[in-house]
């Protein structure tokens, strides 16, 4: 560093720093101004692995969003005949006729069941060729509940050919792709309320406990100890438990992160606490104070834009954590249920290592997690550095 | 680091006299960051002889403390030493040693680091360690470099610690930097980097961060220890009060490069480069209450990134030479021994101007000024009805202690303080840190609630005086703009997250209700800007886009967008560098012309009040001991505390270095939640009697037209 009097200039400045107004020896050049956006997304884009963050993520939300297109099949519907198929190649160059030809297709299966274990095994049958189209018709859905339509981003091109399994088949001879692009749309969405219902809580309480001070902060600070003893596991199965029974699985799912949410404020209610009892003593907010800003605009309008970073990069590091939750208690039989496709609904089919053995792509719903987990991560970190207008 | 790939010289070189202890030849330390490379220091040259002192000076972002660091390897990635040599002869018969050449990890480095040469930083709470003892650290600086048991090594550091001017070294020995002062802290410092006893210590604004009544110990123990043990000292500063209070020699450093160098006695009394002349007039004197102005140098220190071509500091220069200063790099010419400067004006060849003496040609003008008062500028009219009156004023801080935070006593930040300002006069409130002024300060504009007293405040209208210590927020809504306040730090004071116009228009949004359209709003501020000397097209960029200086120019349109009457300027300019400090006085007293502003200044700077105050109140421990008009308070201190204070500053005059005796107090100031009883002072006071000071409080005393001291002596004690 150089002296600590003497910053260098940061990156993002819009115009070389002024020189002394009143004794102006050089025209400085014509200003230009950027907005705080602005500068942060110039910052955030030097960040090679947040801005990947953020490519994957955007992804992950497309593929949730257009899951019922792009997923070749609904998530429940079977083929008994293809019981743990394995994977599929995608073949692009039809090599079987008269030298080479283009076109989509896959190879069909070929099943045996052993005499003595009685086990099915597949193999790619080379005679068969089942050819595969873009924009294919196939089961008829509604896109965002609203247009009903039977395109698929790609599908077999005769729709009563047995289907294709690109990545395999599961116990009952459901589609594992289609089954984990439906499971993305639950798993990245369904913690979403109860994270930002946790959210707003952490900020209001904390901000009241830090800024007020006072019996109000030893009241909140108590409440907050009180919660954080509870402890979450025995409070999930409890209410799993306590949910009406008439419920869909998603529903109960959805009511009890919810409850839980009012849990989960403590954390940040504490982080945002911390901010404002330091923040309190700042000059700008007694020079606000002085300008006659009222309490909620001390608070709102000073001092939470002051830590605005820092709560960018808890949002974002905390919709991991629900992935994360989501699927452990779903791989536990706690969380979400059949039929409700989640990523971790998908790992409890891999709960056997026997099973794992013979189709190992029961595993792939969890390189999906850590995918999705590792992109938020990265994106989170590279807001909280972008948004640091003090940043070095 | 490259510097480990250059050969290492093994000949003596023969630039390096016997008489240098270090020679630090054309060093470049530049920093290679993403926007390019910063050139801190580029091409430095400089002696330190065996036994004196060398002073370092400049602005901050000069590279002083590069320099510094890079002696001892000091300097952080992206910087590293590029080229030069920095020469190390600690005994004049062995070879010198290229401390510039040796890898900043090598063992011999380390050797001669804390071994040989000792430094002190400027924050000693940072440089201290909080986890360990001072003893702790102290040993562990000795047996690093010295074949010492750990009982030799606790005894010699009980000495060391004793000859810091430590008090109970035993006891000391075992406390952590958080249970000492400042200044305590900074002995400590001191008394590590001299445990191997270093042929040289490098200090880098060693009292900075100190009270002027510490940093004048501080400096007497710095030369009584230079004396005893005949080392050399570097000593960087930007302050030419302590230059001239300390230096034997002095190196003016200018954005990476030493523009002059000569005896401390030559650079004050015939400076050659027309940057040491204007540092020295934008030094606050005396007398400029009546008017005058402070020869401020024009513009700021460009970043070390953009330099200017030609000579660096030209495009501030007075007496810039176009054609030549503005292209050509002026090299160093010697004007004597060891004196040296580096500018075109002085060299024979180049036909023009003569050299500038003290008042260049150019600042002439406003020196005019200085002698004569312009009759523009109105004298202070202090009308009969103070503007402010402060009667009685406490602010009590309650001490809370154990689970259930029971109250087991006040911290008495202020205690009973009376005080007057009149309309537009400027009333000067100084003390040691710790003595409550801020605290005042807040207090009057009702930052704070106070615990008792009456602020009472007399409306423009005339019309009976409030009491703004009663009001609620609601009620004190149209006194926010009549009181208003420009605080010290101008970088935490504005809101890093709000453009200039939000900063400075919000006040108007919310205190003065009248016309709030945003064009009208715009407008204002535009206004309000160009005042201030800043472009209104900057209105809507952020602060971090400006300087130090460019910010307090923010926060004093802020806090003069309402039309106030009163201004307290709380250390306003404590945190700015010389000139830009020089820059920023000055458009203080041209506002107070302009909008017939009544200001209380606070400052720890006496120099600074002394330049712009028409009257002083000296603080301590709660209490205004001492006011008094600036002259006589001044001159006839009243009070043995104003007269240690006075006698604490440096004076910028190296003739005046050894005259009389001076008066030096005790470190620590006592427990404000505990305050000695009777006279507060009486503690530290060379003048106590025990039988009255240790039992009354002393009232304040008339000594003459509106002076005012508390001492039971005032009057009858010979201060100055």
């Amino acid at each position: 560093m150089l002296q600590p009097d003497s910053p260098p200039e940061r990156p993002g400045v819009a115009a070389d720093p002024a020189p002394d107004g009143a004794h102006l020896a050089v025209e400085p050049e014509a200003v230009s101004v950027a907005s705080q956006w602005k500068l942060m997304w110039w910052r955030f884009r030097r960040h090679r692995l947040a801005m990947a963050g953020l490519i994957v993520t955007a992804l992950f939300y497309f593929v949730a969003v257009f899951a019922d297109f792009l997923a070749p099949y609904g998530s429940g519907t079977f083929e008994s005949e293809h019981t743990y198929a394995p994977p599929q190649t995608l073949r692009i160059v039809d090599t079987s006729g008269d030298g080479w030809d283009w076109g989509l297709y896959v190879h069909g299966y070929r099943a045996e069941r052993d005499p003595e274990t009685l086990e099915l095994r597949y193999a790619v049958d080379e005679a068969t060729r089942i050819p595969v189209r873009l924009f294919a018709e196939g089961e008829t859905y509604r896109l965002f509940g609203l247009f009903e339509t039977d395109i698929h981003l790609f599908g077999t091109a005769d729709p009563d050919a047995p289907p294709v399994h690109l990545l395999g088949a599961d116990r009952l001879g459901r589609d594992q792709l289609s089954r984990i692009i439906h499971g993305t749309r639950i798993s990245m969405s369904v913690g979403l309320i109860g994270v930002s219902v946790a959210f707003v809580l952490g900020i209001l309480l904390g901000g009241v406990s830090g800024y007020v001070g006072g019996k109000t902060d030893t009241v909140i600070q108590r409440v907050v100890e009180f919660f954080m003893s509870l402890p979450t596991l025995p409070l999930w199965l409890g209410l799993a438990a306590a949910v009406p029974r008439d419920w869909g699985p998603l529903t109960r799912y959805f009511a009890i992160t919810v409850v839980l949410s009012f849990v989960a404020w403590t954390g940040l209610a504490r982080e945002v606490r911390g901010r404002f009892l330091s923040l309190r003593e700042e000059d700008f907010v007694t020079a606000a104070k002085l300008d006659g800003v009222g309490r909620p605009g001390v608070i709102f309008r000073h001092m939470l834009p002051s830590f605005t970073s820092h709560l960018i990069a808890t949002l974002t590091l905390s919709i991991p954590a629900m992935i994360l939750a989501e699927t452990a208690l779903s791989f536990l039989g706690l969380g979400l249920q059949a039929p409700v496709v989640s990523w971790g609904v998908l790992l409890q089919e891999a709960q056997q290592i026997r099973v794992i053995s013979t189709a190992p792509w029961l595993l792939l719903p969890g390189l999906a997690v850590v995918t999705a987990v590792l992109a938020l991560n990265f994106l989170g970190d590279g807001l909280r550095d972008a948004a640091d207008p003090y940043r070095r | 680091m490259t510097s480990h790939v250059r050969a290492t010289p093994t000949i003596a070189d023969a630039h390096v006299p016997e008489s240098d202890l270090l020679v630090i030849d054309e060093l470049a330390t530049h920093f290679h960051t993403d926007e390019g490379v910063v050139k801190a220091v580029d091409g430095v040259s400089l002696t330190v002889p065996h036994g004196k002192t060398v002073c370092v000076v400049g602005e901050s972002g000069c590279g002083k403390s590069v320099t510094a660091r890079s002696v001892l390897g000091l300097v952080d990635p992206p910087g590293r030493i590029e080229s030069g040599h920095i020469w190390w002869r600690p005994s004049p018969p062995t070879e010198p040693l290229d401390l510039a050449a040796l890898d900043p990890r090598a063992a011999a480095m380390r050797r001669v680091r804390g071994g040989q040469i000792g430094m002190v930083f400027q924050e000693p709470m940072a440089s201290l360690s909080p986890m360990y003892t001072i003893g702790n650290q102290l040993t562990q600086a000795m047996r690093l470099h010295l074949p010492l048991s750990a009982a030799e090594a606790r005894e010699r550091a009980i000495a060391q610690l004793a000859r810091v001017g430590i008090p109970q070294p035993e006891k000391r020995f075992d406390a952590y930097p958080f249970q000492l002062s400042g200044g305590m802290c900074q002995r400590a410092m001191i008394a590590i980097a001299l445990a191997c006893d270093p042929g040289l210590l490098i200090a880098d604004e060693p009292t900075t961060a100190l009270d002027v009544t510490t940093q004048a110990r501080i400096l007497d123990l710095l030369r009584e220890l230079k004396d005893q043990t005949g080392m050399a000292m570097i000593f960087v500063t930007h302050d030419l009060g302590v230059v001239a209070e300390i230096a034997d020699e002095v190196a003016v450093m200018y954005l990476g490069r030493v523009v002059e160098r000569g005896s401390v006695f030559d650079i004050f009394d015939r400076p050659q480069h027309p940057y040491t002349v204007a540092l020295l007039e934008s030094m606050p004197t005396a007398g400029l209450s009546a008017g005058g102005r402070l020869n401020a140098i024009s513009g700021m220190v460009p970043h070390p990134g953009n330099r200017p071509a030609g000579c660096a500091f030209h495009p501030r220069c007075p007496s810039m030479i176009p054609g030549l200063c503005d292209t050509i790099s002026p090299p160093e010419l010697t004007l004597g021994d060891r004196r040296s400067a580096a500018c075109h004006l002085l060299d024979a060849e180049v036909a023009a101007p003569p050299p500038p003496s003290r008042v260049p040609a150019a600042v002439v003008a406003p020196a005019v000024t200085r002698a004569v008062p312009a009759p523009a500028a109105p004298a202070p009219a202090p009308s009969g009805e103070p503007l402010l009156s402060v009667q009685g004023l406490r602010m009590y801080f309650p001490v809370k202690k154990g689970i259930l935070g029971r109250t087991v006593g006040h911290v008495r930040a202020v205690d009973d303080v009376d005080l007057e300002i009149r309309q537009g006069e400027t009333v000067g409130l100084v003390g040691e840190s710790g003595c409550g002024k801020t605290t005042l300060g807040r207090c009057i504009a009702r930052a704070l609630d106070p615990t008792g007293g009456r602020i009472l405040y007399r409306d423009a209208e005339g019309g009976p005086a409030v009491d703004l210590a009663q009001l609620t927020s609601a009620q004190l809504r149209p006194y926010r703009g009549q009181v208003r306040v420009i605080f010290q730090d101008p970088f935490g004071s504005l809101n890093p997250r709000k453009t200039l116009l939000q900063l400075i228009g919000e006040p108007l949004t919310r205190i003065r209700r009248a016309d709030t359209s945003d064009s009208s709003i715009q407008d204002q501020v535009a206004d309000m800007l160009r005042r201030v000397g800043l472009r209104p097209e900057y209105m809507r960029r952020y602060p971090h886009a400006f300087s130090g200086g460019e910010r307090q120019r923010v926060s004093i349109a802020r806090a003069l967008i309402t039309r106030p009457r009163l201004v307290v300027a709380d250390e306003a300019v404590s945190a700015l560098d010389v000139s830009v400090r020089a820059q920023i006085l000055n458009l203080l007293r041209d506002l107070q012309d302009e909008y017939r502003l009544t200001y209380l200044f606070i400052s720890h700077d006496l120099s600074v009040v002394e330049s712009l105050c028409d009257r002083v109140a000296v603080m301590y421990l709660g209490k205004i001991v001492e006011q008094a008009g600036t002259r006589s308070l001044f001159t006839e201190p009243g009070h043995p505390y104003t007269a240690a204070l006075l006698s604490a500053v440096p004076q910028p005059d190296p003739h005046r270095r050894s005259q009389g005796a001076r008066i030096r107090l005790a470190d620590d100031l006592p427990d404000p939640a505990d305050p000695p009883p009777g006279c507060p002072f009486h503690t530290r006071c060379p003048h106590r009697d025990s039988s009255i000071c240790a039992v009354d409080v002393p009232q304040p005393r008339r000594l003459g037209a509106g002076h005012l001291a508390a001492c039971h002596y005032a009057g009858d004690l010979v201060l100055k």
